[in-house]
């Protein structure tokens, strides 16, 4: 992107533009190359999503408009186009209209640092990492303003369900998010993937990925975590007073920033384009990246539509009780655990140049931690299992016996 | 690119991200019927009027964890600095470091003793 907005730039000023004006059409150009990825990819999701839910359920799925049900995506999209457009009269009109912009726009503008490439990106931000934290938690205040601008107390219900759910697992995700940032030390992307070289992060690493990848998917909001939206208790959550196109928006937001996880997750923990041949042809390493972010993308649908929604108490034991200490003592044993080897030479202390024998034995011995501490905290999860259910059947008995007693 | 060219490039696609959703939106308001009445634009419900203002105080809960939460994201903006320098540090910044992460496990532990993480 830095090429050609230079090379575009300098043609420009050649053939006779204005400085000033030559810079900023290149830029635009890159802006649009760049959100033209999302923006493609979210016509295809939509299908993905709607025909792998409905092999799930033992279905089969949009199948009658195109070659497979291909062009469903753009029979829906104008229908909505001519669908009536309600707002409530008690709406707070403004930021009504507003919140589907910024929900999408949020999901988008992650993706300016989202390397496809080692030579395509966006930009690559020295703040990357952290940039992207910020740019999510404004879809957080798009659904709050959303439901609270509704003025409906369903929608209203939904907006206080996301201080509580999306807020609090934006702990652990941080968290997570830190173990690949302090390995590389680096928080831009593209230094994150160099310096996978050796070795991918969630091989040094697997709890942070897998803390990672729970709170993610707390933050779309998908099943188990979608408490916002939940159809059979709130009929729609949030978005219940939205109607045509500005639905159409909300709905297409979700669908991207679930696969923009995906992409993230393989860019942080998977060497992003890492594969063999990455280096031959910018189009392999794209390859790479997108096949495995559609797999991570996969397994995330795959979760959504198999288990059962979570009560909001559940949630948020399970959050602050337990992710977030977890994530808090696998950043401590992490950094711990490496700063010794550090110390002792075993390590290296600069990833973007070590190779796979020289990061070898401190993944052996990173593994072997985080394979100590799972087989600690599957025994922290079996006690309390233990204890709920003998809690429970207790419960059971009593109401048995009380039961029997109003019979006699 | 330079600095300032990148952040130039954040900012237009800053100002261009809402254009992709706001574009279908305006299309649509050209295609779209517009039939309103008094029912249709009142409050989604189950075909009674609600009853009271929405906008109302709401459960203390929800504040507690939005604190606690906050006590955490800006500690954590802390966080990412160290974890950058992390492979160049001396053993006194990574104590230091420690120390850091110690007190804030220290609030959460705070926050659990006084059961502010029960959901009531």
């Amino acid at each position: 992107m830095d090429e050609l907005c230079t090379g575009l730039c300098k043609f420009m000023v050649e053939s006779g533009a204005d400085a000033g004006l030559a810079q900023f059409a290149s830029l635009l150009v890159g802006v649009l190359l760049v959100s033209g990825v999302p923006l493609l990819t979210v016509i295809i999701l939509i299908w993905v999503e709607r025909k792998v839910a409905a092999r799930i359920q033992d279905r089969i799925g949009p199948n009658r408009v195109g070659p497979l049900g291909l062009m469903q995506t753009f029979a829906d999209l104008l229908k909505l186009l001519g669908k009536e457009d309600i707002t409530p009269t008690s709406a707070d009109r403004v930021l009504y209209n507003a919140a589907p912009l910024v929900s999408f726009a949020s999901v988008v503008l992650i993706w300016v640092v989202v390397p496809f490439t080692p030579f395509h990106f966006g930009v690559d931000l020295e703040i990357g990492a952290l940039y992207f934290v910020a740019i999510a938690s404004l879809g957080t205040l798009a659904i709050m303003t959303a439901g609270w601008a509704s003025n409906n107390k369903y929608a209203l219900l939904g907006a206080f369900r996301v201080v509580a759910l999306l807020v609090s697992y934006e702990v652990p995700l941080v968290f997570a998010l830190l173990a690949p940032v302090m390995l590389a030390g680096s928080m831009s992307m593209l230094d994150i993937v160099n310096a996978q070289t050796g070795m991918w992060f969630v091989v040094l690493s697997p709890l942070a990925f897998v803390i990672f990848y729970i709170s993610s998917q707390a933050e779309t909001g998908r099943a188990p975590f979608d408490l916002i939206e939940a159809e059979s208790e709130l009929v729609a959550g949030f978005n219940i007073e939205y109607s045509g196109m500005k639905f159409g928006m909300f709905f297409a937001a979700e669908f991207l920033h679930v696969f923009t996880n995906g992409i993230l997750m393989a860019l942080l923990f998977f060497g992003g384009w890492m594969g063999p041949l990455y280096y031959e042809s910018p189009l392999i390493a794209f390859a790479w990246l997108g096949l495995k972010g559609t797999i991570i993308y996969l397994t995330t649908l795959w979760l959504r539509n198999t288990v059962p929604r979570l009560r909001i108490d559940q949630i948020m034991a399970f959050n602050w009780k337990f992710l977030v200490p977890l994530s808090i003592a696998n950043l401590i044993l992490l950094s711990a655990a490496l700063k010794i080897l550090q110390e002792l030479g075993i390590a290296p202390r600069d990833m973007l140049s070590a190779g796979f024998v020289d990061v070898l034995p401190t993944t052996i011995i990173m593994l072997l931690i985080n394979l100590v501490m799972v087989a600690y905290l599957l025994g922290i999860l079996r006690r309390h299992g233990q204890e709920f259910r003998r809690a429970s059947q207790a419960n059971q008995r009593t109401l048995a016996q009380a039961a029997s007693g109003a019979g006699d | 690119m330079n600095v300032l060219n990148e952040w130039a490039f954040v900012g237009l696609f800053a100002l261009m991200a809402p254009v992709f959703p706001a574009l279908p939106i305006v299309i649509a308001w050209l295609f779209r019927p517009r039939k309103p009445n008094v029912l249709k634009s009142s409050t989604y419900e189950c075909g009674v009027e609600t009853i009271g203002d929405t906008w109302v105080q709401f459960r203390i809960q929800y504040y507690i964890y939005g604190l606690i939460f906050l006590v955490f994201d800006v500690e954590m903006v802390f966080l990412f600095p160290w974890a950058v320098a992390y492979n160049e540090m001396s053993l006194f910044g990574f104590v230091a470091g420690f120390l850091f992460i110690f007190l804030l496990t220290d609030a959460l532990f705070y926050a659990w003793k006084k059961n502010a993480l029960d959901w009531k």
